[in-house]
């Protein structure tokens, strides 16, 4: 396992100087990612807040090779990456053992516009990252809502109004739905713990074939949180079950252990209204006429808890609720 | 004369394009089948099943990731094919764009075919000039035999360090992909040659060092980055002048081809026939130049001085050329086989009509639009159009300055 004293030795390949926001969780994340690389790598990026913030040209924050495209092809950008790493192996004439190929996407890039190509790459079969990185709504574009945006926030789109409380619907199962391709790893994470983080991401690198992460980064801008509680929240999000961490791999379902310690005991798992109240984008859930929403989320959240335990193999420790 | 012996197949225009590709020891093809084009992504996965080709074949689920994995393997030093043809070539229009402004040589055969609505298989050309200003180099083949050729030449173009241009290389639907011609095909060997290996520009990296243009660990580089109001312009004018580049490089590879194989194209540009003397004449692109060459030849027989041009490079379009091919035609009749809904005439005549506008003397000129969706273009038409043009010569009238032909109106 790798400790901070050799992560803070290795090179930061997603260098400081970028436009991010103050506090921006993916910006964390993609130091994270770069800080666990295990050789040669090229990243792609889907169109986005770190795309944007990082490569304003003639500037660049990327000390590996990067290449940005279109918003909804981040897989098939690494798709064409990879074949061309192969065919070229094959011809002699890459010059390296092996080049890893790592695809960054915001949640609209993932679970929205992007998840075509994504399903697709994932079916053929190619070795690569995909690593999501969740903000929960199209930031970039200015706070919009998206598939990966939760049920009751307030968005642009989904505006918390006099009649309706923010997003009616749920966030998709966006892992789940990567655990159905039948990949060799699925995890998800978040960054309010660096070292799971890293892990994941070398094993992903390391498994033989298309791996997908789910990594959970806070937008203080678009969830109106304060920016210095990024990590905090990050962390609340996990300790609340609202996202917990776990893994599939070759199709065992694990959980990790920040979960699996509330796991077996239940008494620490916190309720969601402590999360969601770091947090303006559900203000109105706080007031009379929304509060039934905070029930709906939490309901929901044990609802996918149970289903996660007894996916884990772990003895339901809350009754299921209907 | 040919400088090497060469083989007659019997192929059809997919299968010539799929065998071009195959020769040119192409690393990277990605592509999703659709009608007219799908005999090219067959036939090379018979390859790729035979162990014919060292090729990474990526089957996509769509044209976008079709052309997005060509642009992203061209960047990280490959040689990238695909092809596709109507909505596959619409649904890729995005990443059409992106592959001209990434500079990524990427190599494309359309089997023209119509867009809907309606929804039809067949021939016409609205598919590829709806991509006419996206920074392709567009090529148009006449038969089989050119798509072969064509498709072989244009990775020499696209790849050529000065240009780093995709190239697109345009077939008639079905009159050409799908119609058995002899074809005269090279030894593999000479064609790798021909085609050589990829060579990679230097460019600047961001520590002011001169790196090879490709994705390559050692040497990073930060390709597709995002462009505000202070650069985008100036980077969008260097496509343009590395397409000023195109004419030299099109003709230099056309012509050493030629002495290869024997076989030319008119001067690359544009290919004219009988138009030496002729005093009426007939633009197009595509496969209807063979059809009507038949109608130049009979109504020469009857003392008729008709002659035709064949656009082969649409883009960069070859406006001296073109001048100088119609330099004597009193009138002239411009083919297109797409329109331009509420553009009065279509696209080829427009651009026609403006590069004849600063020619010394131009001809008197209408414009035709016709085979929409496949409709056949049998000689009596064109006969009947020459006919026109032989009337407007004399009288100086012109009727109606875009018609429709062979249409039920």
């Amino acid at each position: 396992m790798v400790t901070i004293k050799e992560l803070a030795e290795k090179p930061e390949l997603f260098t400081s100087g970028h436009r991010a926001c103050a506090g921006c969780g993916p910006a964390i994340a993609l130091r994270y990612i770069m800080k666990a690389l295990r050789g040669p790598t090229i990243v792609t990026e889907a169109t986005g807040c770190m795309e944007v913030v990082s490569t304003i040209y003639p500037y660049t924050a990327w000390k590996v090779p990067w290449v940005h495209t279109a918003f909804e092809n981040a897989a098939a950008n690494a798709s064409g990456i990879e074949a061309a790493l192969k065919a070229m192996q094959r011809k002699n004439r890459l010059g390296y053992e092996h080049v890893d190929v790592i695809a960054l996407a915001g949640d609209g890039g993932t679970y929205d516009i992007g998840i075509q190509a994504l399903s697709g790459a994932a079916e053929r079969g190619h070795d690569f990252l995909y690593v999501l990185y969740d903000n929960e709504g199209y930031m970039n574009t200015g706070i919009q809502r998206s598939g990966g945006t939760p049920h009751g926030a307030s968005t642009t789109t989904s505006p918390a109004g006099s009649v309706i409380p923010g997003k009616v619907q749920y966030k998709k199962p966006i892992a789940e739905i990567m655990v159905a391709h039948e990949i060799p790893y699925v995890g998800t994470a978040s960054i309010g713990y660096w070292l799971d983080v890293i892990a994941k991401v070398q094993k992903g690198l390391d498994a033989k074939g298309p791996a997908f992460l789910h990594l959970f980064a806070p937008c203080p801008r678009g969830w109106r949180s304060e920016t210095s509680k990024t990590v905090e929240i990050a962390r609340l999000a996990v300790e609340t079950c609202i996202f917990p961490l776990w893994e599939v791999v070759d199709g065992e379902y694990a959980l990790s252990p920040q979960s699996k310690a509330i796991a077996l005991r239940p008494e620490k798992k916190k309720p969601v209204a402590e999360y969601l109240k770091t947090q303006r984008r559900f203000a109105h859930l706080f007031t009379p006429r929304f509060e039934y929403v905070v029930k709906e989320i939490q309901d929901d959240v044990d609802k996918h808890w149970n289903q996660l335990l007894q996916k884990c193999n772990i003895t339901v420790s809350v009754p299921l609720k209907n | 004369m040919a400088k090497v012996d060469q083989t007659v197949l019997p192929l059809n225009g997919d299968e010539a394009v799929a065998l071009a590709a195959k020769q040119s020891d192409v690393d990277v093809v990605a592509a999703y089948p659709i009608t007219p084009q799908t005999i090219i992504v067959e036939k090379f996965s018979e390859y790729v099943a035979n162990g014919e080709v060292d090729t990474e074949f990526v089957c996509t689920e769509s044209e976008h990731s079709a052309l997005t994995a060509c642009l992203t393997a061209a960047l990280t030093g490959a040689r990238a094919f695909t092809a596709t043809a109507s909505a596959g070539l619409a649904l890729m229009h995005e990443i059409v764009y992106v592959t001209a402004g990434c500079r990524a040589p990427v190599v494309m055969a359309v089997t023209n075919r119509a867009l809907s609505a309606p929804i039809n298989i067949h021939c016409d050309h609205s598919d590829a000039m709806a991509e006419r200003d996206s920074g392709w180099i567009q090529i148009w083949a006449e038969n089989s035999q050119e798509t072969y050729d064509s498709v072989i030449q244009a990775f020499r173009i696209a790849e050529h360090p000065d240009l780093l241009t995709p190239v697109m290389v345009n077939l008639d639907g079905f009159f050409l992909s799908h119609t058995l011609e002899r074809v005269q095909v090279l030894p593999d060997e000479e064609v790798r040659k021909f085609v050589g290996t990829r060579q990679f520009p230097l460019v600047t990296d961001t520590e002011g060092n001169a790196v090879p243009f490709k994705l390559d660990p050692t040497r990073p580089l930060t390709v597709g980055p995002l462009d505000m109001p202070d650069y985008y312009f100036e980077h969008k004018r260097q496509q343009e002048d590395a397409m000023s580049q195109a004419p030299k490089i099109i003709r230099e590879v056309h012509d050493e081809y030629a002495e290869l194989t024997g076989r030319r194209y008119g001067n690359s540009f544009v290919d004219g026939y009988r138009l030496e003397d002729a005093k009426i004449a007939t633009v197009c692109l595509g496969s209807v130049a063979g059809t009507t060459k038949t109608v130049v030849d009979e109504l020469r027989t009857q003392g008729i001085k008709a002659g035709i041009l064949r656009i082969r490079a649409f883009r960069p379009m070859p406006t001296e050329d073109i001048q100088k091919a119609l330099v004597d035609i009193k009138a002239l009749a411009v083919m297109d086989r797409s329109n331009s809904v509420g553009g009065n005439g279509g696209p080829l005549f427009h651009e026609i009509r403006h590069t004849l506008y600063d020619a010394e003397t131009r001809p008197y000129m209408v414009n035709y639009i016709y085979g929409l969706g496949g409709r056949d273009m049998p000689p009596k038409i064109i006969q009947n159009i020459y006919k026109e043009l032989n009337e407007i010569s004399k009288t100086g009238q012109v009727k109606r300055l875009v018609q429709f032909a062979g249409v039920r109106e």
